[in-house]
């Protein structure tokens, strides 16, 4: 009989059945929840796929938080165990949802985290809302986060917090950048047919009418679909308008496509100032000598001014202690990610009670200065939004290696220059 | 895959649909304008592209008749199997070819000895399941091995370097060596079987098996070298691809509906056909971004649909039921 050969008849099959079905019921939310020692950090971010540059120091981040955290915390006068379950969002939405579900079904976390564009931080905040779970993020532009999501501003959301900065920051720091430099003015804009994309070209609220007011002509010839084999049409268009900068929002094999196609095509502009894909060392190293002279925004660098309120490191001995743990190039990300976890600490410490609508509580309440700035929900931009300081710079030859130094501080004065913008043709 | 059944379906209707419409060409547009003109260069040098994925899938279609749904992913795997010898052997990955296409080839021989041939018959749709199946084996193991991370063989200055021709025209060198590449590869299949006993071989095992056998051919022998020959066009493909653009596990199955409707537009088993398919798709994407370029891959599947609405057997049919 194949059913007694495998050690399971009819009945027990039927009890486990039955069990499991009855299992989500039992355990149901806020039933099992901050009844034990352990409290649940549940962490989704971009480990692989083309945006796997935004997780790519979460590792060693969550091994120096844990190692922190061994003693754990204190909540409302009891000590709880602190763990961090990290999942990976392969850089799509679908994906990121579907473990953010898991996180908060299976694994039953109490405070939700993610970081690393509005493919993982919208799905994984759509996911807290709808079960109740509070949520914070960052590193995702506030628009594509806030009205990607379909939010009302003058409700706002409940459950799901925010620290980052906008395109109103972006347009400040590129103005800043290209202000100073001798160009006719003329803009080529490429933006993907996605949450980002579509945010930062969008006609009302994008950057068409701020350029527009600050005086430049933009080109923007339209959507493309991501992944796309042919940038030519656009090169055309731009050549035909004589652009002098390029910007736009693109993932890394975009840009690669374009730039080659951009050389070949003999379309040379004097800035190129691209979101998103230049924010990574290894994305300029591998255009080899076309990446010195791309500019970028800049959210954070070994040189800010700030400490880690967990560790007590400034923002240079974070970056040294990650180059020398992993033996790779800093990126912009680290502060953030270092960041997040600092925030989630500061709110669970906080907390009243380890329960969902007192953890709550304490995002609102935050008042914290972390690696990346002040963090503190006052209602400005949006109830759910916090803003940290954006600048601008420029990737340049130092030696043998790529260096990003802020050429743009206008925005925010108190983050120091390190050199002058050089055209690129 | 959702995308992939008109393409499946079209292949299994075509074949068994007899000549009624008298051709029905669309006619390009072929502006004096300089843009215009460079708009529809660049479409052909990507037909190129195209064109090659496709000439492995026409291949085994015409020897055979069999759909490999896999072609995709197998273009995918090559890509991997370059990334590994130009990593291990720090080679340039054109030139990790000489090993790239040997050991697609044999890998394409024990694949068809071992499992395709198992599968082929009178009906057409085993092959197609268990190639389905590799599909998903194959993206899967990668996953595996390799991650979701996207990459991309670098190949130097070529990448960059142009052409100028004139009148504001330039024409990048490496789209233009995988045009020339997949004009080559399709002129030398095309004498490889009308000029060789191996072609002769195909052609006879194509038109009737029993037969072949009867003048002592080894059938199954036969078919796998037709399937070790199509996978070495998918190894020239796989390498291209992974110094053009960025390629993931994922990727096989979205480039493959272009080989599909390339094959389709051509003809079926019509090798120049499978070429003159892929510039078709190539302007009409092209064309399509210049209008918008939102509209370009939907221009390609239109002008894959109107081929296939005025003219179903495609535009130069070679295999008839």
């Amino acid at each position: 009989m194949g059913s007694t050969r495998h050690g399971i008849n009819r009945r027990t099959l039927v009890k486990g059945g039955a069990a499991a079905i009855a299992a989500p019921a039992l355990l149901g939310p806020g039933a099992a929840r901050g009844q034990g020692p352990v409290i649940k950090i549940g962490h989704v971010s971009p480990r692989t796929g083309p945006l796997a540059g935004f997780g790519e120091a979460d590792n060693f981040i969550i091994d120096q938080v844990r190692a922190l955290l061994k003693k754990g915390i204190q909540i409302g006068g009891r000590d709880y165990q602190v763990q961090i379950v990290s999942k990976d969002s392969q850089s799509t939405g679908s994906r990121a949802a579907e473990v953010a579900s898991e996180l908060i079904l299976s694994d039953k976390v109490d405070l939700l985290i993610a970081a690393g564009t509005p493919d993982t931080t919208n799905p994984v905040s759509d996911q807290a809302e709808v079960n109740e779970v509070p949520c914070v993020c960052t590193n995702c532009p506030w628009q594509p986060y806030f009205f990607g999501r379909k939010g009302d501003p003058k409700k706002g959301f409940t459950w799901t917090y925010l620290f980052f900065w906008g395109l109103e920051d972006v347009i400040a720091a590129f103005l800043a950048l290209w202000d100073g430099a001798p160009t006719n003015k003329v803009v080529a804009g490429l933006f993907p047919n996605d949450a980002d994309g579509n945010a930062w070209g969008d006609p009302k609220l994008g950057l068409p009418p701020a350029l527009a007011a600050a005086g430049y002509k933009l080109i923007d010839p339209g959507r493309y679909q991501v992944m796309n084999n042919d940038f030519s049409a656009q090169i055309a268009a731009f050549k035909a308008a004589n652009a002098e900068i390029v910007t736009g929002n693109m993932i890394p094999p975009d840009f690669a496509t374009f730039w080659s196609q951009a050389a070949q095509q003999g379309f040379r502009p004097k800035i190129v100032t691209i979101g998103k894909a230049l924010l990574f060392p290894s994305v300029i190293n591998s255009l080899g000598a076309r990446g010195n002279g791309l500019t970028t925004e800049v959210w954070w660098t070994p040189n800010h001014p700030f400490k880690s309120g967990l560790t007590g490191q400034s923002a240079g001995d974070l970056a040294e202690a990650y180059v020398k743990a992993t033996k790779r190039p800093w990126s912009q990300p680290i502060g953030f990610q270092h960041a997040l976890f600092e925030v989630a600490i500061d709110v669970l410490k906080r907390a009243k009670a380890p329960e969902p609508k007192a953890i709550l509580d304490s995002i609102i309440a935050t008042n914290y200065n972390s690696i990346v700035g002040h963090v503190q929900w006052t209602g400005r931009p949006v109830k759910n939004v916090t803003k940290t300081p954006l600048v601008a710079g420029q990737w340049q030859r130092k030696g043998d290696r790529f260096e990003l130094v802020i050429t743009a501080n206008r925005p925010a004065p108190d983050i120091p220059v390190g050199g002058k913008l050089e055209l690129l043709s | 895959m959702a995308a992939l059944v008109p393409a499946i379906h079209a292949l299994l209707v075509t074949t068994t649909w007899m000549p009624g419409i008298k051709p029905g060409m669309t006619t390009e547009r072929t502006g004096c304008d300089v843009e215009w003109l460079n708009t529809i260069l660049q479409g052909v040098l990507l037909g190129g592209l195209y064109a090659m994925f496709a000439a492995g899938l026409s291949l085994i279609f015409g020897v055979m008749r069999l759909v490999n749904i896999a072609h995709g992913d197998l273009i995918v795997l090559a890509a991997y199997v370059a990334l590994v010898t130009v990593e291990t052997l720090g080679i340039n990955p054109l030139t990790s070819l000489v090993i790239v296409v040997p050991v697609m080839a044999a890998l394409g021989y024990i694949l068809q000895r071992v499992l395709l041939n198992r599968t082929l018959g009178d009906d057409l749709l085993p092959p197609l399941l268990v190639t389905f199946g590799l599909s998903v084996i194959i993206q899967n193991a990668l996953l595996q091995f390799f991650t979701a991370d996207s990459r991309k063989l670098n190949a130097g200055d070529i990448e960059i370097a142009s052409i100028q021709i004139g009148g504001g025209l330039a024409v990048g060198v490496l789209p233009l060596l995988q045009f020339a590449l997949a004009v080559a590869v399709i002129a030398g299949l095309q004498w490889l079987f009308y000029r060789t006993a191996l072609g002769r071989a195909f052609r006879a095992t194509s038109d009737d098996q029993p037969v072949a056998q009867l003048m002592g051919l080894n059938n199954a022998h036969v078919f796998a070298l037709a399937m070790a020959l199509s996978l070495a066009v998918v190894a020239l493909a796989g390498v291209l691809l992974a110094v053009r653009a960025n390629f993931d596990p994922s990727i096989g199955p979205a480039r493959l509906i272009f080989g599909f409707e390339a094959v389709i537009i051509g003809g079926l088993g019509s090798l120049w056909g499978t070429l003159a398919g892929g510039v078709i798709i190539g302007v009409a994407q092209a064309i399509g971004a210049k209008l918008d370029p939102g509209w370009n891959l939907l221009a390609g599947h239109i002008a894959f649909l109107i081929v296939l609405a005025l003219r179903p057997q495609g535009l130069f049919p070679k295999v008839q039921g």
